[in-house]
């Protein structure tokens, strides 16, 4: 996939700036989430021991994944459920398909998972003649569209009604122009009933994994998870193999945090633990690694593991919310997604943890407390050392480090900065400056920080003689 | 079969070479002087209507009054034979499209977030709380519990193959983050509060 040509983030959120108003609009939707989230979070007396404590328990799976897989799949396996193992994207969209073509069924209803996007199942299964429906409004949407989900949690956030209302009137005959959020959603419910009415195969994300029971959770708004598996025969449930939890009773905590920090909701509508397969029928659990264990022995990224896919670093990061998900060319968007997309390919995403002001809110709002813009500044010190910084930014990078090592020249330089910005502003205000794109230039002071001290420190001295 | 050696056998590699403790949940404060308050409160603000009742005779009085008898009932409860069908739980699940009403009952709720706990021993079927067009789950008073914590102190070990947390109606906010009841499953959730 490394060969494929992607748009690097900035010139994609270059791009998405065009239209000042919609990223306005974007910027403060998403920001609306984090406030609703912190509302949800101020509800909640315990809430920091709430995050300490879902961190420790990730820190306990993280240390012990192999034996929980283990005594995972022999609980799961004993409830009459089968468990495959992908060591890759490739692999696990073969399992998928193997499972499909046992049953001769071409066609498939999935519910959201960011997993099968990562593997891009859909193409994939496309490609063998076999169709899948998104059954999520949100990726039903994007779907219908030909695009990727924008976001983690909420598929659709970059589209407003009116896109929608156009994507609605072509495909499932809306009228045009209707732009009713109600009507809307009710022609994509009529819709999407027929289609788990019909479909015998279905296939779910997994948010937990418990070991001790070897039962899986899938929490959802809108039910779709649910109709979809128990209208169908089979049923596929595809997980990252972080996504287990040692015991049920540590669900208490992870529900607890997961909506809350999602949406702001107390909890998602409907938390459906599956057991046992229906008489009959099928359950089907794919593990999958693709690049989770290289990650797991990355000790400064490992952190990255624990994350439950809130969407909460999303919502808050303030180059999230103005250059959109797609502008991260990879599944995950976001800080979160763009610790985990070096791992899966560094050259193709050296871009991505550079698109972070390392301002830390992401670290502050994170429920399972990944150090998230810790590891996305570690990240940059990774991609520099092994060559994979952008040109530019790597002449950059080396004249400022000359320049901070040694006092003489940083001096010079900076008594010439601020005159030429005083002086001749257009040399700095001006296309070649990367740092003016979507900035204002400061103001340049009479002096700098060090001459002020100095003659201040010197004032300062005088006065305490007096 | 080879992948999974291989995946366990990098895991094993990679993880850190110590086990970290796991947490004392018990930290935890489980406390609220007034569940069925609070209870209340929560299941309107996620769009679902609690209605506090006495006995089953309420329950029937009430449906009577606020639904179409004509249509579709069915319930897993032998006291409300009177307005909904019992004889449904061995039919194809599919056979359930044109419910209107499902009448159900939770082990328990839960007051910091209005969630029902349901098993396929109360549920008749699977999908039954998900296909029907509306739903109402009948719970008893004394079992509102405070916190997510005391609920699964509650589940414990209880065998199931399968359950669900239920909190409200069926929802989305796909479309511009305006809410919209009645996604893919139940458009209404009545809670009955039973004494
Ligand atoms: S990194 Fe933390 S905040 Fe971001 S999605 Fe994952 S759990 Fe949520």
């Amino acid at each position: 996939m490394s060969s494929e040509k992607v748009i690097p983030h900035s010139e994609a959120a270059t791009r998405f700036n065009k239209d000042v108003e919609r990223v306005n609009w974007h910027d403060e939707t998403l920001w609306f989430v984090r406030e609703k989230r912190d509302k949800s979070a101020h509800q909640i007396p315990d809430w920091e021991l709430l995050r300490e404590t879902a961190s420790q328990i990730k820190n306990n799976v993280l240390s012990n994944i192999h034996d929980y897989l283990i005594e995972f799949e022999a609980n799961a396996q004993k409830n009459g459920i089968i468990v495959h193992w992908a060591a890759d994207a490739k692999e696990h969209n073969e399992i998928v398909h193997s499972i499909m073509a046992k049953h001769d069924v071409k066609q498939m209803v999935k519910s959201k998972s960011m997993l099968t996007e990562e593997c891009h199942l859909n193409d994939y299964l496309a490609e063998k003649g076999i169709e899948v429906i998104d059954s999520d409004l949100g990726e039903y949407i994007v779907q219908l569209r030909k695009e990727p989900p924008s976001h983690i949690v909420l598929p659709a956030i970059h589209l407003k009604k009116e896109d929608v209302s156009e994507t609605f009137h072509e495909h499932l005959g809306t009228q045009k122009g209707n732009i009713d959020p109600q009507y809307l959603t009710e022609s994509a419910r009529l819709s999407l009933r027929n289609t788990f009415l019909t479909r015998k195969v279905a296939l779910t994300g997994v948010n937990f994994a418990i070991a001790e029971t070897g039962e899986i959770v899938v929490c959802t708004n809108e039910g779709n998870a649910d109709m979809g598996a128990h209208l169908a025969d089979v049923h596929i449930a595809c997980m990252g193999f972080e996504k287990l939890i040692p015991q049920r009773k540590h669900l208490g905590i992870f529900l607890r945090l997961l909506a809350r920090s999602a949406t702001g909701q107390p909890i998602t509508t409907f938390s459906s633990h599956f057991k046992k397969p229906r008489d009959g029928k099928e359950i089907h659990i794919v593990i999958v690694d693709n690049g989770r264990s290289t990650q797991l022995g990355r000790e400064d990224f490992r952190n990255s593991l624990k994350c439950i896919r809130c969407g909460a670093c999303m919502n808050t990061c303030p180059v999230y919310r103005r250059s959109g998900g797609h502008s991260y060319h990879n599944a995950v968007a976001g800080p979160i997604g763009s610790i985990l997309a070096p791992n899966l390919d560094m050259s193709k995403n050296a871009d991505l943890p550079f698109a972070s002001t390392l301002c830390g809110s992401c670290t502050n709002v994170c429920p399972v407390k990944i150090d998230i813009h810790d590891q996305l500044y570690k990240w940059r010190q990774v991609l520099v050392k092994e060559g994979h910084t952008p040109k530019a930014k790597t002449v950059a990078m080396k004249t400022m480090a000359t320049v901070l090592a040694n006092p003489t020249i940083f001096n010079i330089a900076g008594k010439s900065g601020r005159f030429v910005m005083k002086n001749i502003p257009g040399l700095v205000n001006n296309k070649m400056n990367k740092w003016y794109d979507q900035r204002e230039m400061p103001e340049v002071p009479e002096e700098s920080f060090r001459e002020w001290y100095k003659k201040n420190s010197r004032e300062a001295k005088a006065k305490d003689n007096e | 079969m080879s992948s999974k050696a291989d995946i366990l056998n990098k895991i094993k590699q990679n993880q850190p070479a110590f086990i970290t403790n796991l947490p004392d949940l018990n930290l935890l404060s489980s406390e609220n002087p007034d569940v069925l308050s609070t209870y209340k409160t929560v299941l309107k603000n996620i769009g679902g209507d609690p209605v506090e009742v006495a006995n089953y005779a309420e329950i029937i009085e009430y449906i009577k009054s606020n639904y179409n008898l004509e249509k579709r009932l069915i319930t897993t409860i032998p006291e409300l034979s009177e307005i909904a069908a019992l004889d449904w739980t061995n039919d194809d699940p599919h056979s359930l499209q044109d419910v209107e009403l499902n009448v159900i009952k939770a082990h328990f709720g839960v007051a910091e977030n209005s969630a029902l706990w349901v098993t396929d021993d109360v549920l008749g079927q699977r999908v039954s709380p998900f296909i029907a067009q509306y739903l109402a789950i009948i719970v008893h008073k004394k079992d509102i519990i405070a916190t997510m914590h005391q609920a699964y102190e509650r589940i414990g070990n209880q065998e199931y193959g399968f359950g669900t947390f239920i909190a409200g109606p069926s929802k989305t906010a796909d479309i511009e983050q305006s809410l919209v009841l009645g996604a893919h499953g139940a458009r209404g959730l009545i809670v009955f509060l039973l004494d």
